[in-house]
């Protein structure tokens, strides 16, 4: 909890840091009471006084954002996609770092035998296709939010076991750590008491960063017909506009998603880079 | 070096072997009865049969992993479900349609991201500095997909400049062959996906560069340079760009990786016939051994990419320990 606090502290000292907080914690919001505020239901079709369907309307005052082929309301449609996105986004970044912190603390700690086991698994994941795989364990699974999370996190781990692997490997030189020998410490104990407390910035940043790209990869695979069919996400609304062929004669349909998406994004990947200046200005972002 | 060489060409190769068995027995033991949509449980038993012989499908799972390793060394990828025609001819010409619209918007991203990461750290501070960052990382942050997708609506469809997509118009060259790559329709149909794609990749360069010239240009050796008087042009590309590039080479065999794998949403955007585009495809329709021959192409594409970036790398930074 105090680590949180000082993340947010951190990143707050910069103008870019706080803007992207704010609309990160906006976006958050929007996940939890979006559903409440939106005027229609995601999937409810709209008729006008005629009893004809409002196809393809365009923004009004009835559809802020316009209606879709079939009638829905596309603003109450963004409302409602919120939620998969973030639920995605956050658990699967989560998940990713605490896999990749374990393999890598592991790792390095270690060394020997068990880190030349570990790094060869983790090689073998790099070079794994990210978007193709999860693509393919999709079509062999069943396809729903869960499926997904555990798709990404089963590859993401593995840039963050690399980054603190090469941390571990320095930290396990360190004085402290000696000290905590000599005093009797398991090495369960020097793992997680000692090291992990000082790889956590490391972590935080790995975890802005699979964010990012979790909700990106979300709506990709929202965008090519793999996620679950019964949620609206911004990914998935993207994909109906592009299969029914009609997205090029309504740009309102097609706008809003990706616009949000963009946002979001660039708003994580603001915060994460004004933490990684403050904590480690060598490390810029990607090296 | 010629260890070092041998050494990464050998984990190469365990890479690629381990990548197909998981393959292999992904398909067969995850739920879900994938030749159910080719075998129909509705057919006569001896039907399902015959069609369970001529798929090799009735051997021991064991044996049918040995012929299915042994056939992949002769470029044999089995029988499509979807039309019973031998995999390797839908796939022909896929690998190099993927690498064609890769690769090139690749290398001119990687150009161009470091030339202008380079002049705006130069400058650091300008209001362009921050609109540009700001414009890359948005870029970077909005799916490409989507891009694609607004680059057809307005320069396709809105000004009629490009075709909606495809590789060569429809009907132009019936047969696949040498000549279509060489047509000037066929460049038409690459411009709009290269750049979009370009486009997308130049933010990840352009930002890292930005930030690795930051730090070169507190260096000493660049002050040193100054007061040897060297011109700014001079110090700016022989002393601190060079000397910038460095990360950006280190991360080339990366961004290869993931420009591959996401080739797979631009291909459908644009409709392009490459592997991610049959991959897709495969999987709409249950076509398992295309899925598999697709998914083994591009991560090969993958693989043997980062492995030659690696082995360029080494030739480029001379100061690289072999170990």
């Amino acid at each position: 909890m105090t680590l949180l606090i000082n993340f947010i502290k951190i990143v707050w000292q910069s103008l870019g840091g706080r803007v992207s907080l704010i609309i990160f914690v906006i976006c958050i919001l929007l996940a939890i009471f979006g559903p409440y505020l939106a005027p229609y239901d995601a999937q409810e079709r709209s008729y006008d006084a005629a009893d004809k369907l409002v196809r393809l309307a365009p923004p009004s005052w009835d559809h802020l954002l316009g209606t879709t082929l079939l009638g829905r309301d596309v603003f109450s449609q963004m409302l409602w996609g919120a939620r998969p996105a973030l639920i995605v986004g956050i658990l699967t970044a989560l998940g990713t770092v605490i896999i990749g912190m374990n393999v890598g603390l592991v790792s390095g700690y270690f060394g020997g035998k068990i880190d030349t086991i570990l790094m060869r698994i983790t090689d073998i994941f790099l070079g794994l296709p990210f978007l193709p795989f999860i693509i393919v364990l999709l079509a062999l699974t069943e396809r729903n939010i869960w499926t997904i999370i555990l798709a990404m996190m089963a590859v993401m781990w593995r840039s963050t076991a690399r980054i603190v692997r090469a941390e571990v490997l320095s930290l396990r030189e360190r004085q402290f750590i000696a000290a905590a020998r000599t005093t009797g410490a398991s090495d369960v104990d020097i793992i997680y008491r000692e090291i992990a407390p000082n790889v956590m910035p490391l972590a935080l940043i790995g975890v802005t960063f699979a964010l990012a790209w979790a909700i990106i990869t979300e709506a990709s695979i929202g965008f090519l017909g793999f996620s679950d069919p019964n949620v609206v996400s911004w990914g998935s609304i993207i994909y109906e506009a592009y299969a029914s062929q009609m997205m090029y004669r309504a740009p309102w349909w097609v706008l809003p998603p990706g616009i949000a998406i963009m946002i979001l994004v660039t708003a994580v990947y603001f915060i994460g880079r004004a933490y990684e200046e403050v904590i480690n200005p060598r490390l810029k972002e990607g090296g | 070096m010629g260890q070092f060489i041998f050494k990464r060409f050998w984990h190469m190769c365990i890479t690629l072997f381990v990548m197909t068995t998981l393959m292999f027995f992904m398909f067969r033991l995850l739920p879900g009865d994938p030749t159910a949509t080719v075998i129909s449980p509705a057919l006569y038993p001896k039907a399902q049969e015959a069609l369970r012989q001529q798929f090799g499908l009735d051997k021991p799972l064991l044996e049918q992993y040995f012929v299915y390793m042994k056939n992949l060394a002769f470029f044999d990828f089995g029988i499509s479900f979807h039309t019973t025609r031998p995999v390797s001819e839908a796939i022909q010409g896929r690998l190099l349609n993927t690498i064609l619209l890769v690769l090139p918007s690749m290398i001119a991203a990687y150009i161009m991201g470091a030339f202008v990461g380079a002049m705006v750290a130069w400058r650091r501070g300008s209001k362009f500095e921050t609109i540009l960052v700001l414009v890359a990382t948005a870029l970077q942050s909005a799916p490409v997909f989507w891009l694609g997708m607004l680059a057809i609506l307005y320069f396709s469809i809105q000004l009629d400049m490009f075709p909606v997509g495809h590789i060569v118009s429809p009907g132009m060259f019936p047969e696949a062959n040498w000549d279509m790559y060489f047509s000037t329709d066929f460049l038409h149909h690459l411009a709009l996906p290269f750049i979009v794609n370009a486009l997308y990749q130049f933010c990840f360069p352009f930002l890292l560069m930005r930030s690795s010239m930051l730090s070169t240009i507190g260096e000493d050796y660049i002050e040193l340079a100054r007061m040897k008087g060297l011109r700014e042009n001079r110090i700016l590309y022989r002393h601190a760009m060079r000397n910038s590039l460095l990360p950006l080479a280190t991360t080339l065999p990366m961004i290869l990786g993931w420009a591959v794998a996401g080739s797979v949403v631009i291909e459908t955007v644009f409709s392009w016939p490459g592997l991610g585009l049959l991959m897709v495809e495969a999987v709409g329709r249950a076509d398992y051994p295309m899925v598999q021959a697709s998914f083994l192409l591009i991560a090969v594409l993958t693989v043997v990419g980062t492995f030659v970036a690696d082995m360029l790398y080494g030739l480029l930074d001379p100061r690289i320990v072999y170990n």
